[in-house]
């Protein structure tokens, strides 16, 4: 065992982790443990986390916080919850049945926390927990499997289109503390559902390691937000990790703002004829590092998939995109576009920007693009000659350029919560529409 | 109105304009013509603003004040307005947002309040008709994906807008088709005023068939070799211009 992972080791057997008495959760969590003591988290020698080095979580190590009522600033919360949305709230990675809004639920649709799920239904659970990614993907899936203490367990029966988003907000509280939280989130046949996951904290440096597991049952639709505004201080990794069956479509939209270091996995299975869209936009300053990473796997036949990241990188902040697309020998008449495109507004900012397609089917049409440059004199001076002062035009350049993908946002109130957040990220832009 | 004197512009070292002299009075349009590479667009950025180019000699006065001095948006509220040759897309920033921000940055450098919302609307919405545009354009991202003729259309409802003194086309007429040109043409014309002057830059006679110049006058290797009234315009459209660039030389 690696000395520096002891701190998170020594302490592990004081948890009171839920799913205790369910022999499969026991073995899995067991293997997960020896893996994790043993290779700790992912290293940059690993090819998919190359450009990403969180050495530091080993160095200065993160405590598990245990349950306990914390008082939490509502104000704070209500500035990131959605009004008219079924809200679940995660407190230092604890399940707040008294923060969460689930009233006017349908009686059909189960919502529950995980530690709840796994003593009520877990035989529902075993059904999906761990089918979607396994320890084997890097360390933070197997640290997740091992030190995850609640979360939430969402099943949306056949038929069912809900009406509302679902939201599920993250929020960290302590300094130094650790929130593992897993979510499970099932779409049985024809069924449609929004999921919008938020992260945020306080002010202080902590680690949040989130895994959500989804299941799009055929011919059914989920759309799912990530707006990860996490702490200037936190390290953050967020994974989601989708299977989309027969004619399922999924479109995911991934908002990177907050956090020191932040990494999301975003990775998708198609069977036949299922459809991805995965929309992006990492907005970093100081020296933020934010890397996202995806992973369309075209199993079967006709399936499409569209992806559309943009990075804006001020400062000495780092974007990573890598966006790999795999097109099975099954996979025929595959049709892929990815597009990824950064800009730099100041010269110590970097942009590592990686796509990779692996094709082993013939018949298929497939594309990539990137870009990273900065804004184009020809547009500033375009608006200059119309009046609008250099400051102005760059702001409003720069705004409309990461407003894009803020605008693929269906749900008004979070659109209106997108721009503010935008506008906050780089406090000099006085352009707002 | 404007005053050119003496003007030298070089292009990384290179020498462009060689000394350019032009008087432009209120309500005069002048139509500055000539072959490619004689230095006509260079002029156009000059006046505009357009960085790149290092004047080494020379003054450009505008209404008494030195237009050299002035950063491009100061030369845009002092009411000179570029009409370009290749009108650049800008993805995300809407027509209409784009109108109402430079009207209203023109109107508060020259002491007025901020346009109205629903007077603002009224006035886009009658420039659109005038220029027999679709109302949508105003909604779609600045000349992203409009045909060549639709950008240029679109220069001239931004020029209808900000009513603008002294206007500088810059081959306005080049790739359009002769309905959007008679377009073009009559939205110039309707702007004409006693106190609006024109500045005209093309290499084909055929937009002086629609926009009566008062004077013209030929570019040629960074000179005006040869200025004139309109009957100078039909001369050329005879004769071409190897004439005048033999006499000169």
């Amino acid at each position: 065992m690696s000395t520096a992972l002891n701190d998170y080791t020594a302490s592990y057997s004081a948890l009171a982790l839920p799913g205790q008495d369910l022999p499969w959760l026991q073995q899995l969590r067991a293997d997960a443990y020896t893996q994790f003591a043993s290779d700790g988290f992912p290293s940059p020698r690993e090819e998919e986390w190359r450009y990403t080095n969180v050495s530091a979580l080993e160095k200065k190590a993160f405590t598990p916080l245990l349950a306990a009522a914390r008082a939490v600033d509502a104000d704070f919360i209500k500035s990131y919850q959605l009004a008219d949305a079924y809200s679940l709230v995660l407190v230092d990675g604890y399940f707040s049945a008294e923060l969460s809004l689930l009233a006017d639920l349908p009686d059909t649709v189960q919502i529950l926390s995980m530690a709840d799920a796994l003593q009520t239904c877990p035989e529902q659970v075993a059904v999906y927990f761990g089918k979607a990614v396994t320890s084997n993907e890097h360390g933070f899936i197997a640290f997740n499997n091992a030190w995850f203490t609640d979360g939430v367990f969402v099943h949306i029966p056949a038929l069912c289109v809900l009406d509302k988003p679902i939201q599920c907000l993250h929020i960290v509280t302590q300094d130094g503390g650790l929130a593992t939280t897993r979510n499970l989130l099932v779409l049985a046949e024809n069924a449609a559902a929004q999921w919008l996951e938020t992260f945020v904290g306080a002010d202080v440096g902590y680690l949040s390691a989130a895994v959500t597991e989804a299941f799009v049952g055929q011919n059914s639709e989920l759309t799912v937000y990530k707006v990860q505004c996490e702490s200037a201080k936190a390290y953050h990794f967020g994974g989601l990790y989708i299977q989309q069956a027969r004619d399922a479509r999924c479109t995911h939209h991934n908002f990177a703002f907050g956090g020191l270091l932040a990494r999301s996995d975003i990775h998708t299975d198609l069977d036949q004829a299922a459809e991805c869209e995965l929309n992006g936009l990492y907005l970093g300053v100081k020296r933020q590092h934010l890397d996202n990473h995806t992973r369309i796997n075209h199993l079967k036949p006709y399936g499409i998939s569209r992806e559309t990241y943009k990075g804006v990188l001020d400062g000495r902040a780092r974007g990573v995109f890598q966006g790999r697309v795999i097109v099975a020998e099954d996979a025929q008449l595959t049709d892929s576009q990815m597009n990824n495109r950064n800009l730099l507004l100041s010269a110590d900012a970097e942009a590592d920007t990686k796509p990779q397609l692996e094709i082993y089917a013939d018949d298929v049409k497939c594309g990539h693009g990137v870009t990273v440059g900065q804004l184009e004199e020809k547009s500033v001076f375009y608006l200059q000659s119309r009046g609008v002062d250099e400051e102005t035009a760059r702001n409003m350049l720069t705004f409309a350029f990461a407003n894009e993908m803020v605008d693929k946002v269906n749900l008004p109130l979070l659109k209106t919560l997108l721009v503010q957040l935008v506008l906050q990220h780089f406090p000099q832009n006085s352009y707002v529409d | 109105m404007l005053s050119i004197k003496d003007l030298t512009v070089n292009v990384n070292d290179k020498k462009i304009l060689k000394g350019i002299n032009l008087e432009v009075k209120a309500g005069k349009i002048h139509a500055i013509m000539g072959p490619n590479g004689s230095g006509k667009s260079t002029l156009s950025h000059i006046l505009s603003g357009k960085s790149g180019y290092e004047v080494t000699g020379g003054s450009v006065t505008y209404q008494g004040k030195d237009l050299l001095e002035m950063p491009p948006e100061i030369r845009a509220r002092e009411g000179v307005f570029l009409a370009f040759q290749y009108p650049v897309e800008i993805p995300g920033v809407s027509n209409v947002y784009l109108l109402k921000a430079a009207l209203n940055a023109v109107r508060k450098h020259n002491g007025l309040d901020e346009v109205d919302a629903m007077d603002f609307l009224t006035l886009v919405k009658a420039k659109v008709k005038a220029l027999e545009m679709d109302e949508k354009f105003l909604y779609r991202a600045v000349n992203e994906g409009f045909s060549g003729g639709e950008k240029k259309r679109n220069e001239i409802l931004q020029m209808a807008m900000l009513e603008p003194k002294l206007c500088i086309l810059d081959e306005t007429d080049s790739g359009l088709d002769i309905d959007a040109l008679k377009i073009v043409a009559d939205g110039v014309n309707s702007l004409r005023s006693p106190d609006r002057s024109f500045i005209m830059v093309t290499h084909y006679q055929r937009l002086l068939d629609y926009i009566k110049p008062d004077f013209v006058h030929v570019l040629a290797h960074g000179q005006i070799i040869k200025s004139g009234g309109p009957e100078l315009a039909l001369e050329l459209e005879e004769k071409g211009y190897g004439w005048l660039e033999e006499a000169a030389a």
